[in-house]
């Protein structure tokens, strides 16, 4: 790991890096999404895979995304207050 | 999400890099946790995405992060007393 001795680095290079670790998460987590996305909405609104996807089916996946994203902004709330009190019990 | 416990302590580096990488290590940690949660809470929960998530969706999603907790610390501490006193491990 000698490219990452970083006491030569500069301010700016610095700050260049941390955006950049951060786009990089950023991305990694927004296909993460998009894959689970894919994956659970698939196989909740297509039962039999036809020759297209007919109106009923596209309109099942947009309500699934939503849903989808619903589900996983509770679930971070819910995770997040447990911490908190976890912590607080310490 | 790849594991950054090796940039996390590279020697020499400065510390607010350092401050920096550990933060959000532990922020995509959290997220990950997220995902994983959301991945299993929602094949419990959610039968027909609907125009939204209903109010007895809504509380499944919350007991199910609960209660997930609950289990995995009861099994940590359990597992911890089961190697103290040396036995099922054999």
């Amino acid at each position: 790991m000698d490219t990452l001795s970083t006491g030569s680095l500069s301010g700016a290079q610095k700050e260049e890096l941390m955006d950049q670790v951060k786009q990089q998460i950023a991305i990694a987590n927004a296909q993460e999404l998009l894959t689970k996305m894919s994956e659970k909405c698939f196989k909740k609104c297509i039962n039999k895979p036809g020759t297209a996807l007919d109106n009923s089916e596209q309109k099942c996946i947009a309500m699934c995304m939503d849903r989808y994203m619903d589900a996983w902004n509770l679930v971070s709330r819910t995770y997040s207050s447990r911490i908190q009190r976890e912590r607080n019990n310490m | 999400m790849s594991d950054l416990s090796d940039f996390a302590s590279p020697k020499g580096a400065d510390s607010e890099l350092q401050d920096f990488l550990l933060a959000e290590k532990q922020k995509a940690q959290f997220h990950a946790q997220i995902h994983e949660f959301n991945d299993f809470c929602w094949d419990k929960c959610v039968d027909k995405p609907g125009a939204k998530l209903d109010s007895r969706t809504e509380t499944c999603i919350t007991n199910c992060v609960e209660r997930f907790i609950d289990v995995s610390l009861l099994i940590t501490n359990r597992f911890a007393q089961m190697l103290e006193k040396g036995g099922g491990m054999h």
